[in-house]
C-alpha cells in the first residue's frame, strides 16, 4: 500500500523539472549549510515569497533538498573548520575537527557524508513506513487532544533548544504574542493591531521568519565583523580505510537509531540525539585513547543521528501538521501559502504531494552524496566570501520578499522592528526557533483550543477528557519539570569530578555555540 | 635605527617579496617589519597566517640573523592602508611587495592593490615579481 504510493511519488519526483528544483534545493542547502548563521529555516523563509509562483510539488521538492542538504553542509564546515554551521554539528565538530587537524580530513568527510546517506535512507524509508500508520492513529484525534500535542511540542521545543529554559520559553511567548496579532477568526475581533487596517490581516509569516532569521543575523554579523578569521583545515589525507569502514558502519545504525525517534517525538531538532550518540560511541568504542584525538566513531554516529532525526521531524509535520523544528514551521508556513493544511488529513487530500515530496527526500539525499564529496573545496571557497557582500545580498533579498508578499511599504518597517528585536534575540542568547514554532503552531493551536472549549460550553476539563490528552499533558510537565528537578538532584549527588567533566563539555559546546550561536 | 617594511602573503610572490626584504635588511642593517594583514570581513582568509606558517615564518626570520617583527593588523583596512600605516608609524626607509601580473581587465575589475601601495605610501618601494618558474 505505501509502497505503491511511494512509486507513484517516484513517478512524480523523477520528472526533469522536478529533478532540476531537487538538485537546485541540495546545492542551496549545502551552501547555506556550510556558511555558518546561515540555516535552512532562513533560506526557506527567503525563498517562500519566490516560490509562490511555482507548483507546490517542485516548491516542496526544492525546500526538501535544502533541509537535507543543509545538514550535510553543516558537518563540512564543523570538521574543517571547527565552526558548527548549525547547532546540530556541534558534536561532529568535537571529533571531526581534531581528525581534520590529524590529517584525515578526508575520512573525516566521507563517514559524514556516507553515514547521513546510510541513516537519511533509512530515516526516510521508516517516514514512508510510519506515515500512512500514524495517520490511522492521528484521525481519531479530537481537537483537545491536538491542543495537548500542540502544548508539548511547545513545552518540549523551548525547553530543549538554547542556552537555558527560560530564555527558550520567552521565546515562544514572543512568537506566540506575534501569532495573535489580527482578526480572531472565531470573533471577528481585533487583536493588537493598534488601529492599523493592514495588521487586521495578521503579520506575514514570512516576514517575521525572514526579520528574525536574516535580518536579525546580519546585524548581529555586522555588529561583530571585526573578530577576524578562523582557520580552514586542508581535507587531505587517504579516504576512508577498510578498518574506518569496519568501524563507521555501527555507529552509523546506532545513530539512526537514536537519530529518529527524537525527530519524530516533539522533543525539538537534532540536538539530544546527536549529544546521545556521541556518548554512545564514546563508551562503546573499543579505542577509547582516541576520543577527544579524532575518534571516526564520533564523526560517523552524530552525523547519522543528525540526519536521521531531519527525516523524523517530518513524521508529525506531515502526519499531524505540528512542527518541531524551526525549518519545519517555515515549510508547514509553505504549506498554508498554498492552500493546503497539514494535519490527518494530508496524506488522504494531498497523497501525491506528500509521496512526491518523500520520493524527493530519496532523491535529494543521493544527490547530496554525489555532489558533496567531489565538491567540499568549492563549499569551503564559500567562506571565502567578504562578509558584507554576502549580508548586503541577504539583506536586499530579505526585503524584496517581505516586500513582495503584500505589496505594502508596512511590511517593510515590521521587517526592521522584528530585525531589531532579532538581533537583540541573538545577542542575548534567546534561540529564534521557539519564537517562528511558536508564531506559526500558536493559532492552529488556539484555534483547537477555541472549539474545543466551543463544544464542551467552556468546561475546562475537556482539555482532560481523554487518555490520549491527560498522557501527552503529562509529558509537557515533565519536559518543563524535568530538567529544573534533574538538575537539582544532580547538583547533590554529582561527584567533583563528573561536575568538572561535564562543565568541561559544557564548555566545548558553549563555545562553539557562542562562536555561531544557535541557529536553526 | 633604519626600518625595512615587507608586505608577505604565503604565496610565491609573498615569498619573493620576503627573501628581498630579508637582503635589502641586511645590507642597511635594518630592523625588518614583516607585515601579514586581513581585512576580517571573511570567515576564511587564507592569506593570513596562523599556526604553523606563522611558526615557520617566524624560524625563518630567527635563522635570518636579523632583527624582525612581524605585524598582523585585523582592523577591516586594506593591505594598501595597512603597509601605508606601518610604513609611517616605524618611519621606514623602504617597503618591499610582491607583484602579480594582472590583465588589463582584472585591474579594472578588481583594482591593482600594488598601484595603491605606490601611490600611497611615502617611502621608496621596492616592487618584486615572482620568478616566472614559481609562478
Amino acid at each position: 500500500m505505501a509502497i505503491a504510493d511511494l512509486l507513484g511519488g517516484f513517478a512524480d519526483a523523477l520528472t526533469p523539472v522536478n529533478l532540476l528544483f531537487a538538485l537546485l534545493g541540495v546545492l542551496l542547502g549545502t551552501a547555506v549549510g556550510v556558511l555558518p548563521g546561515i540555516g535552512p529555516a532562513m533560506t526557506v523563509a527567503l525563498l517562500l515569497p519566490a516560490t509562490y509562483v511555482l507548483e507546490p510539488t517542485s516548491a516542496l521538492i526544492m525546500f526538501a533538498g535544502i533541509y537535507y542538504g543543509g545538514m550535510y553542509g553543516g558537518s563540512t564546515t564543523s570538521i574543517l573548520l571547527n565552526t558548527p554551521g548549525e547547532s546540530a554539528s556541534i558534536m561532529t565538530a568535537l571529533e571531526g575537527n581534531k581528525m581534520a587537524k590529524a590529517g584525515r580530513g578526508s575520512a573525516a568527510l566521507a563517514t559524514a557524508a556516507i553515514g547521513s546517506f546510510v541513516a537519511g535512507t533509512i530515516a526516510t524509508l521508516l517516514l514512508a513506513l510510519v506515515a500512512p500508520t500514524l495517520v490511522q492513529v492521528a484521525i481519531n484525534v479530537t481537537t483537545a487532544d491536538y491542543f495537548a500535542l500542540a502544548v508539548l511540542a511547545f513545552v518540549a521545543v523551548a525547553s530543549v533548544l538554547g542556552s537555558s529554559p527560560l530564555r527558550g520559553l520567552a521565546a515562544l511567548c514572543l512568537g506566540l504574542y506575534l501569532g495573535l496579532v489580527g482578526t480572531d477568526v472565531l470573533s471577528g475581533q481585533e487583536r493588537f493591531t493598534l488601529g492599523i487596517p493592514q495588521l487586521s490581516d495578521g503579520i506575514d509569516v514570512v516576514v517575521v521568519a525572514v526579520a528574525l532569521f536574516a535580518v536579525g543575523e546580519a546585524l548581529y554579523v555586522a555588529s561583530r565583523l571585526r573578530k577576524g578569521s578562523v582557520q580552514v583545515i586542508d581535507h587531505k589525507g587517504s579516504w576512508m580505510t577498510r578498518d574506518d569502514w569496519r568501524r563507521s558502519w555501527k555507529p552509523w545504525l546506532r545513530g539512526t537509531a537514536y537519530g529518529f525517534p527524537f525527530g519524530v517525538m516533539p522533543a525539538g531538532g537534532a540536538e539530544i540525539p546527536t549529544f546521545l550518540s556521541y556518548a554512545t560511541e564514546k563508551k562503546l568504542t573499543k579505542h577509547p585513547e582516541e576520543f577527544g584525538h579524532g575518534a571516526i566513531e564520533g564523526v560517523a554516529g552524530p552525523e547519522a543521528a543528525n540526519n536521521a532525526s531531519a527525516a523524523g521531524v517530518l513524521v508529525p509535520l506531515l502526519t499531524l501538521g505540528i512542527p518541531t523544528s524551526a525549518t519545519a514551521a517555515i515549510i508547514l508556513a509553505a504549506f498554508q501559502g498554498y492552500g493546503i493544511q497539514p494535519g490527518p488529513t494530508l496524506l488522504t487530500t494531498e497523497g501525491p504531494l506528500v509521496w512526491a515530496l518523500i520520493a524527493s527526500l530519496f532523491i535529494g539525499n543521493a544527490m547530496l552524496l554525489v555532489l558533496n564529496l567531489p565538491l567540499v573545496g568549492l563549499w569551503v571557497k564559500l567562506l571565502r566570501i567578504p562578509r558584507p557582500y554576502l549580508y548586503a545580498g541577504i539583506l536586499t533579498f530579505a526585503s524584496l520578499g517581505s516586500f513582495a508578499v503584500n505589496a505594502d511599504p508596512l511590511d517593510l518597517v515590521i521587517l526592521l522592528a522584528l530585525g531589531l528585536l532579532g538581533f537583540a534575540m541573538r545577542r542575548f542568547g534567546w534561540p529564534v526557533a521557539p519564537a517562528v514554532i511558536g508564531l506559526i503552531l500558536g493559532p492552529i493551536a488556539e484555534t483547537n483550543l477555541r472549539r474545543a472549549l466551543a463544544i464542551s460550553d467552556g468546561d475546562l476539563s475537556v482539555l482532560v477528557d481523554s487518555w490520549f490528552s491527560r498522557v501527552v499533558l503529562a509529558l509537557a510537565l515533565l519536559a518543563l519539570v524535568g530538567p529544573v528537578v534533574l538538575r537539582a538532584v544532580r547538583g547533590r549527588r554529582a561527584t567533583p569530578a563528573e561536575v568538572d567533566q561535564a562543565q568541561e563539555e559544557d564548555r566545548e559546546v558553549q563555545k562553539a555555540a557562542n562562536r555561531e550561536g544557535w541557529g536553526a | 635605527m633604519s626600518v625595512v617594511v615587507v608586505g608577505y602573503v604565503p604565496h610565491a610572490r609573498g615569498r619573493a617579496a620576503l627573501e628581498h626584504a630579508v637582503l635589502e635588511a641586511h645590507r642597511r642593517d635594518a630592523l625588518l617589519v614583516v607585515v601579514n594583514s586581513s581585512r576580517g570581513d571573511a570567515l576564511v582568509d587564507e592569506e593570513f597566517l596562523r599556526g604553523d606558517q606563522l611558526r615557520a615564518l617566524h624560524d625563518e626570520l630567527t635563522a635570518s640573523g636579523l632583527r624582525t617583527e612581524v605585524r598582523q593588523p585585523v582592523r577591516g583596512r586594506d593591505v594598501a592602508e595597512e603597509l601605508a600605516d606601518a610604513c609611517r608609524e616605524t618611519d621606514a626607509e623602504l617597503l618591499v611587495i610582491g607583484l602579480r601580473k594582472r590583465s588589463a581587465v582584472g585591474k579594472l575589475l578588481m583594482g591593482s592593490a600594488a598601484q595603491r601601495i605606490l601611490l600611497d605610501v611615502d617611502c621608496p618601494v621596492l616592487g618584486v615579481k615572482t620568478p616566472p618558474h614559481e609562478a
